[in-house]
């Protein structure tokens, strides 16, 4: 759980990507670890010559919010279908509440809701009728109570007044409401929810994320992916960031939040001379622009670099050391910009 | 961690054990429901029964008069009714039974992948042998349903216009209405298995694609390569292994007494290609990577 790691760019020729991949494989298999709700280890899934999921060791604690976060493309949808038993993965193993995927799958996912890359029902069905069928198709669901339960999910998501309407009249949000509806269905001990905010508005979007809230405070554990850091990181106790098919980093938010150097900015009327200063303490990659110098302090302690600095008679107007937002970290973690992944 | 925390995660966390999974027949239903639902069903099933009823009436309004003094071959078939459902059996299930069970087969895997439902189903969990079980048997119930929308309003129509005189058997002599009814019923039977033994072959291709046209059409050309394979008679050595040579046996069971060995050849060649496609078909759905 405490691991974070922050890995390099993938190796850039796909031999030696995939000689990388092998040697991570050879890691014998821990055992499953009970205390998690989902868990993968060295789970691959290759598409012709590329690896779509590379080597992914995922860890989410019960109890968690998880959140999943990675640009388009970068192998998010593809880690979910290999959990939830859709896609076979090329290498690696997977965990859900502790049973092992697929063999076991008949009794774990009974337990687990899924939305999985958005909502998909019949159009011609109701709303409703789409969940009694999906309800039906449970051999450990019971009958008699699916008609109340399918409501209250309904209910659960604000659409019980347009249970009764055609899929196909549904709206984008309405649509995802009812796939978060379906995986409602049963008590859950885990959601694995894929962009379940996704064509919804800003109203919606807070609806769901205080459902989520709701049912982490029951107890549920939550896997949460997007691929907008803002939409998720309010409710989530942990991180997991993908890039390219690799994690790149993983842990609580207070972890992974760690992980990023924090930056020094100081205000001075004497740049040069300051600059020469932080660079004699060990500052690294200082540079200095009008009266604004920044750099990176590493672990040295701020009140020793303003107490040089003053004993330099370097004139300190402003002074801070900043840990970066998450967002700035996110986007250090997977690049800026609209481009996906590959 | 020891070895018995992983063996028993279910005591470990608390949560009890769930209900024990039963037999239940829930999602059959659903299947039903959702293939009798469907518009387009509805209007497929009431095509195959205007077929029947067309020819009921057109048979009717051209009845000839007797005329002469020997007896009359054509006025004697249509003492009885039940030459309507049987008539138009044999001209139905040549194309359009067989496009019936095209377009559901390609509905059953294929149209589910189509529109994503299959990747929910999967997740509820529906394990893939127990949907490819549920699917090839709502296909086979499809079959009868097809057979039936055919012949039971065939057999109301014709015994309507033309009553329940006694039957004309291909053998030349005549037999009542009961026994007459329970040929047709036999019938019924008998090409409705045929038509499941295609429903397995359409399963199998519904599992190959994403796209239920493209099944649909597919298991229709298979359909038809076979009636052509089978009117080739250079391709005689060829004609007993095709599900299609067998079919229209079904006049066996119109001769009196009934000629069993050619519709017992059919059934095993219906009950051959039902086992070989639907393997093929498990084959390729239980490893498949869903990806819709």
């Amino acid at each position: 759980m405490t691991q974070v790691a922050a890995r390099g760019a993938r190796t850039p020729d796909g031999a030696g990507a995939a000689q990388a991949a092998d040697a991570a494989h050879a890691v014998p298999d821990r055992q499953a670890h009970p205390a998690l709700a989902l868990q993968t280890q060295g789970l691959s899934k290759r598409f012709g010559d590329q690896f779509a999921v590379d080597s992914l060791d995922l860890a989410v604690p019960r109890g968690a919010v998880y959140g999943f976060l990675g640009p388009n493309g970068s192998g998010k949808t593809t880690t979910i279908r290999m959990v939830l038993g859709l896609v076979t993965p090329t290498s690696g193993s997977r965990t859900l509440l502790g049973l092992p995927m697929p063999d076991r799958a008949t009794e774990v996912l009974h337990r687990v809701g899924a939305l999985v890359e958005g909502p998909a029902f019949h159009p011609y069905l109701s709303g409703r009728a789409n969940l009694r069928r999906l309800d039906a198709a449970d051999l450990l669901s019971d009958a008699r109570s699916a008609p109340s339960r399918v409501d209250a999910a309904l209910d659960r998501v604000g659409l019980l007044a347009a249970a009764g309407k055609k899929y196909r009249a549904y709206s984008l949000g309405m649509r995802q409401r009812l796939a978060i509806a379906a995986s409602l269905l049963a008590p859950r001990d885990l959601l694995v929810l894929d962009e379940p905010t996704n064509g919804l508005d800003p109203q919606g979007t807070r609806e769901v994320r205080s459902l989520i809230g709701s049912l982490a405070s029951d107890g549920t554990t939550v896997f949460v992916s997007s691929h907008l850091l803002t939409e998720v990181e309010q409710i989530c106790s942990h991180l997991g960031v993908m890039r390219e098919g690799r994690l790149v980093a993983q842990g609580s938010v207070k972890e992974v939040r760690g992980t990023g150097a924090a930056t020094l900015t100081l205000r001075t009327a004497q740049p040069q001379e300051a600059v020469r200063v932080l660079e004699g303490l060990g500052v690294s990659e200082v540079t200095a622009h009008g009266d604004l110098v920044r750099g990176l302090p590493g672990s040295l302690e701020a009140e020793r670099i303003v107490a040089t600095l003053v004993r330099a008679e370097v004139g300190v107007k402003g002074f801070s050391v900043d840990s970066p937002s998450l967002e700035d970290l996110f986007v250090s973690l997977t690049g800026e910009g609209f481009d996906v992944s590959r | 961690m020891s070895a018995a925390d992983v063996t028993t995660p279910s005591r470990r966390d608390g949560v009890p054990r769930p209900r024990r999974a039963l037999p239940s027949t829930r999602l059959l239903r659903s299947e039903l429901r959702l293939i009798g639902g469907r518009r387009r069903n509805q209007a497929g099933l009431a095509v195959l029964a205007v077929v029947p009823v067309i020819m009921a009436v057109a048979v009717k309004l051209s009845d000839p008069t007797p005329a002469g003094d020997g007896p009359d071959f054509f006025s004697s078939i249509t003492a009885n009714g039940l030459f309507v459902p049987l008539a138009a059996l044999s001209v139905e299930i040549a194309m359009f039974l067989p496009l019936a069970m095209s377009m559901l087969a390609g509905d059953s895997i294929a149209g589910e992948a189509n529109i994503g439902t299959l990747r929910y189903l999967l997740t509820v969990p529906v394990h893939r042998t127990r949907l490819l079980a549920v699917k090839y048997f709502s296909l086979c119930l499809g079959a009868i349903w097809g057979v039936c929308a055919v012949a039971i309003p065939g057999a109301v129509v014709g015994v309507a216009l033309f009553g329940t005189g006694p039957m004309v058997t291909l053998s030349g002599d005549q037999i009542g209405f009961a026994s007459a009814l329970w040929r047709v019923v036999l019938v019924m039977l008998y090409l409705s298995a045929g038509l499941a033994a295609l429903g397995a072959v359409g399963l199998f291709i519904s599992t190959l694609t994403e796209q239920p046209i493209a099944a649909a059409i597919a298991l229709m050309i298979f359909t038809i390569v076979s009636w052509i394979a089978d009117s080739v008679p250079q391709l005689g050595w060829l004609h007993p292994w095709l599900v299609v040579d067998h079919w229209l046996a079904f006049g066996d069971l119109l001769r009196n007494p009934m000629a069993w060995g050619n519709v017992v050849q059919g059934l095993l060649v219906d009950g051959g290609y039902a086992a070989v496609f639907c393997l093929a078909a498990w084959a390729r759905f239980s490893a498949k990577d869903i990806t819709s």
